[in-house]
């Protein structure tokens, strides 16, 4: 969306507090978490949050290619976060860029500190993350997305990981951030929980946040992955314990 | 309780480490796995798929994390050195046991025993490990069921890959059978349902190659309107507990 | 899950119902799994459809945007058919550079859309020799259950029958209009399997699959393109009989596709 930088910044926050799509600064997006609607994969996930679809697949513990990335001591965590050419607005060319390729390194390092990958000593878990449909916060869309497909494809972990990004918005602190308030928002923090131990084990920053403002947003961002955490367990319930019905939606 | 199976400790605490169901067998609370790959343990019979053939051994696909190795001093052959492929292909199926499992991953699997050998015809069914004890049932019943229902022989690898035999029909029967399991596998009355629904395919006074389509065998056997079942032996489903004291 | 080698006794069986008429799933050799297409499922692309065969799974979108056209064809539009087989969709493919796979996919697509004349191309041209529109149908396969080709087929020109040209938002127009879809093709895929000849096939009935032959259709009843792939042989009367069964589930095809359109 860089041509549009000479228009007018739109009003993100309302006289009564409201965003531009009617939100509070605290509240979520809408989110929709369905788990297991992939039939090859050893675990998926499909996430639909605000105007973002994701789609997430595990493979493995499997053995490794290439095989000198294997690990005498522990199963290997790859992850690749892809972004399909017609998920934002100007056609992305396909492929990995170094944005991509930052955003895969960080989340299996995420996946890599709550897996017990020591169970699975010289094997390839392998974490796709599919975007389909971009609108801010695609890396957290993707961690809990590929979180739920870890966890139905019987990985063991210290627990499931919540994400979600904290932003800036007309000077004030927000959760969640959609496009719009991105592109002019003042500061972006996405951030991923372990719940059980109360830790991130994923956090990036940039722009502008006294410290002030950083540390509320850390109590914003860790009691909306909360919240997040609540829906990542109830897709989990909803897929093994009614029985599986022909699938709708991807 | 003690830490069982699928769970960890921190702090005095006890978490599950996989989305599975609790099991509660004093002193050990544990975690069953509802999905995920097959994990071996020794004494596991397993049905494989030759992978790869070297001088001295041939690698097994198990649905394990890891392939299998099978040692030509496993078998009942005598394989010269580099001869391997003289007796099993990439692509041949075989039934083995699992022998060893090692720090490093490995698994050893043997070909010696019982019941164990290459596969010759019939066909493999891949479900989820997870539901291999209810397709074998309490006391092997639910495989009695579908075999004796539909003349198919079997044979149950505990890593999901179960081996069909006996005449196309049969097995197909028999597949079916085995579908109704991977899809109604968490409720309870599964056995009941499994058999009124052969019996009311059962085509044995019809003859003739004509069979309805399996959907429509399906719903005849299955009404949509069959109330939920309370889920019997099984514990609510409890995935990623955390924050339980025990 | 189909991760390891098919084993060759699951072959010999799929061979073995095929000589009775009979395939794995209970379908009969000429029965098409059930076929759902959902277009505008991504509100970012400019077109763009979901479509399932059985379980198998493929999303397309359709981008168009300003650009140059070839120098040897000044008045025409660019149009670009860019398959994608994520290693997400299946436990056979490896990330990386598009596989022979993939690109095979895309050009049996490609050639179907343009042998059909699905767009006219001259149409989609601003200023000859400077300035035109560069159509970009995407193809993302989510899961691999068999049958990719009519999938993406499918996909492909159900976007481009949704899309919509964006004029306005490029200052190519006073608003934007809908992308004119002149012929709509779909791709008809079948197997070998002994001396059977069965449509749709299924993951596990490729792996069996003695040739493959996918023909490409279109509403006027004509012949646009053709593929055989994978390792086996057809006779010309095979051919000609596939053809024929093309054309009848072509039909079926489109109208599931259109009637999807509402």
């Amino acid at each position: 969306m860089g041509s549009v930088g000479a228009k007018d910044v739109p009003v993100l926050l309302s006289p009564e507090g409201l965003r531009i799509d009617g939100r509070r600064l605290d509240e979520l997006r809408p989110i929709r978490i369905q788990a297991g609607p992939l039939h090859q994969a050893d675990g998926s996930a499909f996430v639909e949050w605000g105007a973002n679809k994701v789609m997430a697949a595990v493979y493995g513990p499997r053995e490794v290619h290439p095989r000198h990335l294997q690990q005498n001591h522990k199963a290997v965590i790859q992850c690749k976060y892809n972004m399909a050419a017609f998920s934002v607005d100007e056609r992305k060319r396909p492929g990995l860029d170094r944005r991509s390729q930052e955003i895969s390194k960080v989340i299996a390092e995420a996946f890599e500190s709550v897996v017990f990958a020591e169970e699975f000593p010289r094997t390839s878990i392998d974490v796709y993350i599919e975007v389909l449909q971009a609108n801010a916060g695609t890396r957290c869309a993707g961690l809990v997305a590929a979180s739920v497909a870890l966890a139905d494809a019987g990985i063991p972990m210290v627990d499931l990981l919540p994400a979600v990004a904290v932003g800036k918005v007309a000077g004030q602190i927000a959760l969640d951030l959609k496009k719009e308030e991105d592109n002019f928002g003042e500061a972006d923090l996405p951030m991923a929980l372990v719940p059980q131990s109360g830790r991130l084990v994923l956090l990036q920053m940039e722009g502008h946040m006294t410290p002030e403002e950083l540390s509320r947003s850390l109590d914003l961002g860790v009691q909306g992955c909360k919240a997040i955490y609540e829906k990542m367990k109830q897709a989990l319930r909803d897929r093994y314990t009614t029985a599986r019905l022909p699938a709708e939606g991807p | 309780m003690k830490p069982g199976a699928g769970t960890y400790r921190v702090g005095g605490k006890l978490y599950a480490s996989v989305l599975g169901l609790l099991s509660p067998r004093p002193p050990f609370l544990s975690v069953v796995p509802l999905s995920g790959r097959y994990i071996p343990k020794a004494g596991d019979t397993v049905i494989g798929t030759v992978t790869d053939c070297q001088t001295t051994f041939w690698l097994l696909d198990i649905g394990a994390p890891r392939w299998a190795p099978l040692h030509v001093t496993g078998t009942p052959w005598k394989v010269e050195v580099g001869e391997t492929d003289h007796y099993l292909h990439v692509g041949d199926a075989v039934v083995v046991r699992v022998e060893s499992l090692e720090a490093t991953g490995r698994i050893g699997v043997t070909m010696l025993g019982e019941g164990l050998g290459k596969l010759e015809d019939g066909t493999i069914v891949i479900v989820s490990p997870a539901r291999i004890p209810r397709v074998v049932g309490r006391n092997g019943s639910m495989i009695q069921t579908i075999t004796s229902h539909t003349g198919a022989q079997m044979a149950v690898g505990q890593n999901g890959r179960i081996w069909i035999g006996g005449s196309p029909e049969a097995i197909q029967r028999a597949r079916e059978a085995l579908e109704m399991i991977e899809e109604h596998g968490q409720r309870a009355g599964l056995s009941d349902r499994v058999e009124s629904y052969l019996v009311s395919t059962d085509r044995t006074g019809e003859r003739g190659p004509e069979r309805p389509p399996t959907e429509t065998a399906h719903r005849d056997a299955v009404p949509h309107e069959l109330p939920p079942e309370p889920a019997g032996d099984l514990e609510p489903d409890e995935p990623e507990t955390n924050s339980d004291d025990y | 899950m189909s991760g390891e080698v098919a084993a060759e006794i699951r072959t010999t069986h799929i061979l073995d119902l095929a000589a009775a008429g009979k395939r794995l799933d209970g379908r009969g050799p000429d029965d098409y799994r059930p076929v759902s297409v959902e277009p505008g499922f991504v509100a970012t692309a400019d077109g763009s459809a979901l479509v399932r065969i059985g379980e198998t799974v493929v999303v397309s979108g359709v981008k168009l945007e300003p650009g140059k056209p070839f120098p040897d064809t000044p008045n025409a539009g660019v149009l670009t058919t860019n398959a994608e087989l994520v290693p997400l969709s299946s436990p056979t493919f490896e990330p990386g550079p598009p596989q022979p796979g993939a690109i095979e996919v895309s050009r049996v697509v490609d050639r179907a859309i343009r042998a059909a004349e699905s767009i006219d191309l001259t149409r989609l041209c601003v200023t000859p020799g400077e300035k035109t529109w560069v159509c970009y149908v995407d193809i993302h396969v989510l899961d691999h259950s068999g049958n990719l080709i009519d999938a993406a087929m499918l996909a492909g020109i159900s976007a481009l029958a949704h899309s919509t040209v964006p004029a306005k938002r490029f200052e190519l127009g006073e608003a934007d209009y809908p992308l004119e879809v002149q012929h709509f093709p779909v791709e008809c895929t079948f197997v070998r399997l002994g001396d059977s000849i069965v449509v749709d096939p299924s993951f596990d009935e490729e792996q069996a699959a003695q040739g493959r032959l996918t023909v490409a259709t279109d509403e006027l009843g004509r012949v646009v393109a053709m593929q055989k792939g994978l390792v086996g042989a057809f006779s010309p009367d095979d051919v000609r009989e596939t053809v024929q069964r093309a054309l009848a589930h072509g039909d079926r095809l489109r109208k599931r596709a259109q009637g999807g359109s509402a």
